[in-house]
Order: structure tokens, then C-alpha cells, then sequence
């Protein structure tokens, strides 16, 4: 049995009649595609404000949207410093990248690194870039298909990545880069409006200190007990104390036979005791907040604000300056949640959830997630994050191929400034949606990914079902275009031009098709083996590839002339090589590995600030000693 | 042979314009987004700092940062629109 929540009707149709539209688009643009140059490049002739909205549909992926609003929601401001990192890189795109791309390339990246060169090794190293790049981007996408299928849809995890997986498969195999554009196009467009909608909601009902989802869920008030600590033992009227754990951060109480657990608070009226929320696993048996889990019994949604500029009134509707210089205040006071270390109770393991408070000065500035008033290595690690993100962006493959869907530089240019305006336009928004999300008691303590969707679900389930459904299409916007990009690095960088396999233009797309369906199963293969995982950090693996491995090798072709093959190359391979070791023996790592993050061969979790000017040097330093190939080169043009 | 691209682009004699006019502005840009980056290594406090409207630094610079992107790329694109038609309308006139 695979239903796993009730069904929302509302959702299941809107989602059914997006999927439905995407399909029967791709089977109308199925025509356009038989040819190489439509497959891959939907023949060069879209119109460049399409492209633009669509740039923006398969830019703004689930890490995007759920991502960085998920991240604002819980962290505050600094999530947003990824919405100015993201979009900070389409300056590069804009100003040094997109037309020269365009006038070099064909259908991939790879031809514009090789259109001066001929050069095998640069066919080999861009071709592999652009596969690993885009399948570390390709895993969060399917995991988050299957996360978002269970409420929207009520099915299984797996389930919805397979259905992603076919959905997508079905896109790309019929209509290639034509289908891709109009389902980037739809999804890129819908985002932008409803996300629109949601902020206007969100001004409309303005800020309260007891937020109630509309009327729909009654604000739950925690309990703040006094206590008196003494000779290891803490007393508390009404409960028996059971104990300190996880160093004497929590307190376990029983009243009337029940456990609960509790956070030691101390304040200027002596020590509290806060109530939070936890999950304990009994013989494997789930159990939420002393009771087991079921579809009643679940963690309670939480964020809200305790003073709004040292008040405690709702401030009724609100206009968008106003919401923020309210969330910025120093006055207003902020309840967040934060994920304690699981501990052992005997033979129970117990997460404690525990709130924590912050002024709105805190919130509204960087600090919650990185520690920028930290150490030298700390603040060297914020450096080297903003520098990946503001140099990966006009280095992502899948981006990149976008160029070669219109029909002349100038089309190149004009659509990257759609793109940017929208983009930028959107970027906006989540700051909004993000706090709005912080402060109305929405945040799933399990996943901070669907603050954005569960905002929108306290405005109504309409709103819910079309955000969700945009959600979802989000996905299959930028799935397409990764396996549209993937499938191109296969069929004509490795097996047309690497391998030199003689191909009628017919058989060319066949192999782009067949490549597409290949690596649509490895995608879902991937989205169910990665189930449960927080993998959104690969996002930022496929950033920092990308900005280490290509675009040193994009900028020094187009800017120094003295650019061999074989400097190209060794930047591609060693850039790689030198981000994903870096990132590989992070501190980050090491925790994920069940390892001490103290031991960490390299302080670094961010690769950027090393693997960028690493790759630049490596791509100099190659093409001077390689300089005859050059003159070569220039022999037997002449 | 080297392969062509997929739609077939002519001679675009504004080319090195656009080129170093590009480069001009990336260096524009990325000097102001390295001034935030900076800011919050030095003196994040700073960030705290109310500007205008009850806005605080970060806020501002942020959202300035992304509408200068799109100011950036607005006079970018007319200022290469504008020196394409007067090279092409030279062209005409040879």
C-alpha cells in the first residue's frame, strides 16, 4: 500500500492538468525535433524573451525555491545571501559570457571551450565536467520530487521520483530542447506569479504574535516553568525531575506517568524550564511528543514572533517595507527552532526540537548560519561560498546551453536580461516568503524545505495546491534541462566528436534520445537511493565544480590569447579534481562521515577560494609550457 | 573541419565594444559585491545599521545589489543595442 496521506483533490488536479499541458506540448513540439540542431538546440529559433523567462525556469530549481526559502525560514538573513550569491553570477554570464558563448558553440559548452582547437582532450574533460556537475545538481531535484509527491499527492517517496523520472524521460525523448523550453517557460512564469500572490497574502494579513494559519490551527502556547536548581537536582512544582542529559541542556520531567522533555533556560528571573517538542525511537517504534507517531500525532508547525517591536498586537495589513524594518527591529523578538544532537534516554534514542530567541536585528543580518564574526577560517569560508556562487552560475552546463536555443548573439544577450530581471525579481521575493514563513508558524521541524508550500497552505489549500504543483513542476523544469545538457555531452561530445562515431543526422538524435533515457533512469535510481538524505549541499558541489573546472577555462579563451588545448584541459580536470578533493576532507564531510570534523586534513568546507585561483594558475602555467601547439596550430591555418 | 553554430551568426563588428564594455561593467559590479562581502568579514555589525524607511544596511545593500544587476544589465544591453545599429548603419553607408 502506497497512499500515505489524505489526498488533496485540488492538488491532484492542478497537478494533473500542468502535467498534462507539459505533455501534450511535448508531443505537438515532437516534430521540431528531428533534427540534431532541434533536438539539442530547439533549432536555434526561440524568441530570446521566451528563453529569458525560461533561463529563469531552469535556474530556479527546487534548490532555489524550497531551498533558500527554507533556509531564510529557519536561519534568516543568511539564506538570502544565496539569492544574492545565485544571482550575482549572472552578471558573469551576462557581461563576459553569453555572447561569445553563442557565437563560439554549437549544441554544448564543450563546442565553444573546442571551436579554436579541435582538441580531444578538451571534448573529454568538458564533456565529464558537465556530467558530474549536472548530476550533483540532478540528485536533490529527484529527492525532492519524491519529498514533495507524499504531501501533495499523498504518495510514497519512490513513487514520485519515478513518476518525475518518466514524466521528465517523456519531455526530453519527444521534443529535446523545444519541449524543455515551454515547460521551463510555463514553470519559470507560474513561480513568478503565485510567488507574487503569496507575498501579497502574506503583507495582507500582516504580522501577530499568535499565529494561526487563518483561523485553521489554533496557536499552541508553550509552558515556561520556574525551577530551582540545588546539589545536582532541579525542582519543579507539579513534576518529578528525571534527569539532565546532553550535558545538561535538557531536563527530562514526569508528571502523571508521562515523560516529557524540557530546555534549561536561564534567565534574569532565575532558571526556566522551556517546553520543546521531541521524537523518541522505542524498539524502533516512532514516537512524537509521548505518544506514538501517526497521521494525528505529528510535530507541531512552529516560528512565530513574541514581541512585535517590544509589543505583543497584531499589526493588521502591512506593505513590504514595513514587514521588514518590522522583522528588523531590535525590539522585535524572534522564536526559532533548532535540532538538538539525537542522545540516548537507555535503550531510547531522543531528538530533542528546543526553541531559541533572537531580536530581529539578529535575524535581518548574516550571522545564524555563518559565522562571520567567527575566526579567520570561518570568515574565509563565507568568502570562499559568496566567490563560488557569484563564479559558478555562468559555468553551469545546463545553463550555458540555453545560449543555443536563439537565433544570434544579441538574442543571447537580450534573454540573459530577462533572465537576470526575473530572476532577481523572484530572488526578492524569498526574502519575504522566507521571514513570512519564520514568523507564522508554518516550519515542518522535519524539513525546513517546505516552509514556501506551507506558508502558502495557511493562506488556503487552494494556494497550497498551486504552489505545490509550481513546486513539483519546478522540478521537472530543471530536471529537463539536466538531462537535456547530459544527454548532449554523451551523443555529441563523447560519442559524435570525442569518439568520432560517424553519425547521420537522424542517428544523432536517436543517440541524444536513447543517452536521455539512460541517464533518466540513473537519475531515478539515484532519487530513491539518496531517500531521506539532506543533499541539497550537492547544489553547492555542482557551484563549486563548476566555477573550479570551467570557468577559468570560458574566461582565459576568451581573454588571453596565449590559451592552449592542453591548459584548457589540465584546468577542466585539475579544477575538478582539486574542488571535489577539498570538499571531500571538509570538516562538513567528516561529520557526514560519523567522523570528528576536528580531524579534517583541510579546515576548508567551501573549495572556491582554493580550486577558482588553482585552476586559473594551472591553465596558465600549462599553456606557457605548451605554447608550440599554438603556433602549430596557427601553421596550419595559415 | 570545425563544427558550425546551430543558427548561423554573421560578422558583428561591434563585437570588441561590446567585449571591453562587458568587462568594464563585470569589474563595476563585482567591486561593489566584494564592498558587501567585505563589510560582513570586517564589520558585520555594521549590517545592523538602519539606512532608510526602518531598512538596516543588509537589507539595502541586498536588494541593491540585485537591482543594480538589473540596472547593470538595462544600460548594458542599450548601449550594445546603440552600437550595433551606428556600426551597422555605417556599414549602409560604405
Amino acid at each position: 500500500m502506497f497512499i500515505l496521506a489524505e489526498v488533496q483533490p485540488m492538488a491532484v488536479a492542478i497537478f494533473a492538468m500542468f502535467v498534462g499541458l507539459v505533455l501534450g506540448l511535448s508531443f505537438y513540439f515532437a516534430r521540431k525535433a528531428k533534427s540534431a540542431s532541434g533536438y539539442f538546440a530547439a533549432g536555434g529559433t526561440v524568441h530570446w524573451a521566451v528563453n529569458g523567462i525560461s533561463f529563469a525556469g531552469d535556474y530556479l530549481s527546487a534548490a532555489s525555491f524550497l531551498g533558500i526559502c527554507g533556509m531564510i525560514a529557519t536561519k534568516g538573513y543568511d539564506g538570502f545571501l544565496y539569492s544574492i550569491g545565485y544571482l550575482a553570477g549572472w552578471i558573469v554570464a551576462l557581461f563576459v559570457v553569453a555572447e561569445p558563448m553563442k557565437r563560439l558553440g554549437k549544441y554544448t559548452f564543450t563546442d565553444a571551450l573546442d571551436a579554436k582547437f579541435e582538441s580531444k582532450g578538451i571534448q573529454f574533460a568538458a564533456a565529464l565536467s558537465t556530467l558530474i556537475v549536472s548530476v550533483f545538481y540532478l540528485i536533490p531535484q529527484m529527492v525532492g520530487a519524491g519529498v514533495l509527491v507524499t504531501p501533495l499527492l499523498g504518495l510514497e517517496h519512490y513513487v514520485g521520483v519515478i513518476m518525475v523520472g518518466i514524466i521528465v524521460i517523456t519531455i526530453v525523448a519527444t521534443a529535446g530542447m523545444t519541449s524543455t523550453t515551454y515547460v521551463q517557460f510555463l514553470k519559470g512564469s507560474l513561480l513568478i506569479v503565485f510567488s507574487v500572490v503569496v507575498v501579497a497574502y502574506l503583507c495582507h494579513a500582516g504580522l501577530t504574535t499568535k499565529p494561526d494559519q487563518s483561523g485553521t490551527v489554533p496557536f499552541y502556547e508553550y509552558k515556561s516553568l520556574a525551577a530551582i536548581e540545588a546539589n545536582d537536582t532541579i525542582t519543579v512544582d507539579g513534576y518529578e525531575f528525571a534527569g539532565e542529559f546532553a550535558d545538561g541542556h535538557f531536563v527530562k520531567l514526569i508528571k502523571d506517568g508521562k515523560t516529557s522533555w524540557w530546555l534549561k533556560h536561564k534567565t534574569e528571573d532565575g532558571l526556566k524550564l522551556e517546553e520543546t517538542q521531541w521524537i523518541t525511537y522505542k524498539d524502533g517504534v516512532k514516537w512524537i511528543n509521548g505518544a506514538v507517531a501517526s497521521k494525528d500525532n505529528t510535530l507541531r508547525q512552529v516560528g512565530n514572533l513574541e514581541k512585535i517591536k517590544g509589543k505583543t498586537e497584531a499589526t493588521g495589513p502591512i506593505n513590504p517595507i514595513k514587514f521588514l524594518a518590522i522583522l528588523g527591529d531590535k525590539e522585535t523578538v524572534v522564536k526559532r527552532w533548532a535540532k538538538a544532537p539525537t542522545f540516548k534516554d537507555g535503550n531510547d534514542d531522543v531528538t530533542v526540537f528546543y526553541p531559541k530567541w533572537n531580536t530581529g536585528n539578529e535575524i535581518l543580518r548574516p550571522g545564524q548560519k555563518f559565522k562571520v564574526e567567527g575566526t579567520p577560517l570561518e570568515k574565509a569560508n563565507f568568502v570562499s561560498l559568496m566567490l563560488a556562487l557569484f563564479c559558478g552560475t555562468a559555468a553551469l552546463p545546463h545553463i550555458l546551453i540555453r545560449y543555443y536555443t536563439v537565433p544570434s548573439p544579441a538574442c543571447a544577450r537580450k534573454s540573459t536580461i530577462i533572465a537576470i530581471a526575473a530572476i532577481g525579481f523572484f530572488y526578492i521575493l524569498t526574502l519575504f516568503m522566507g521571514l513570512g514563513a519564520m514568523s507564522s508558524g508554518v516550519i515542518n521541524l522535519e524539513s525546513g524545505n517546505m516552509s514556501a508550500p506551507l506558508l502558502a497552505k495557511s493562506f488556503g489549500l487552494f494556494l497550497f495546491a498551486v504552489i505545490s504543483a509550481i513546486a513539483f513542476a519546478t522540478v521537472l523544469g530543471t530536471v529537463s534541462g539536466l538531462i537535456v545538457a547530459s544527454s548532449g555531452a554523451i551523443a555529441h561530445d563523447i560519442i559524435d566528436r570525442f569518439m568520432g562515431v560517424k553519425m547521420s543526422d537522424k542517428q544523432k538524435v536517436i543517440s541524444g534520445k536513447i543517452a536521455a533515457f539512460a541517464v533518466g533512469i540513473i537519475a531515478i535510481v539515484l532519487g530513491i537511493i539518496f531517500k531521506g538524505m539532506n543533499v541539497s549541499f550537492l547544489v553547492g558541489w555542482a557551484f563549486a565544480v563548476a566555477a573550479s573546472a570551467n570557468l577559468p577555462a570560458i574566461i582565459m579563451l576568451l581573454f588571453w590569447k596565449k590559451t592552449t588545448a592542453k591548459g584548457i584541459t589540465a584546468s577542466i580536470i585539475l579544477g575538478m579534481i582539486s574542488a571535489l578533493t577539498i570538499i571531500l576532507l571538509s570538516p562538513t564531510m567528516y561529520t557526514r562521515y560519523g567522523l570528528n570534523p576536528a580531524d579534517a586534513p583541510i579546515p576548508l568546507d567551501n573549495p572556491g577560494l582554493v580550486s577558482i585561483p588553482f585552476s586559473f594558475l594551472v591553465l596558465v602555467v600549462v599553456s606557457l609550457a605548451t605554447q608550440k601547439d599554438n603556433a602549430k596550430l596557427e601553421a596550419q591555418k595559415a | 573541419m570545425l563544427h558550425e553554430p546551430a543558427a548561423k551568426t554573421g560578422k558583428d563588428p561591434a563585437s570588441p565594444y561590446k567585449m571591453k564594455l562587458g568587462v568594464q561593467m563585470f569589474l563595476i559590479y563585482a567591486i561593489v559585491y566584494s564592498g558587501f562581502v567585505a563589510i560582513n568579514v570586517i564589520k558585520p555589525v555594521l549590517m545592523e545599521k538602519i539606512i532608510f524607511l526602518g531598512l538596516n544596511l543588509a537589507v539595502v545593500y541586498g536588494f541593491g545589489l540585485i537591482i543594480f544587476a538589473i540596472l547593470l544589465a538595462l544600460i548594458y544591453t542599450s548601449l550594445c543595442t546603440k552600437k550595433e545599429i551606428q556600426l551597422k548603419n555605417e556599414e549602409g553607408n560604405e
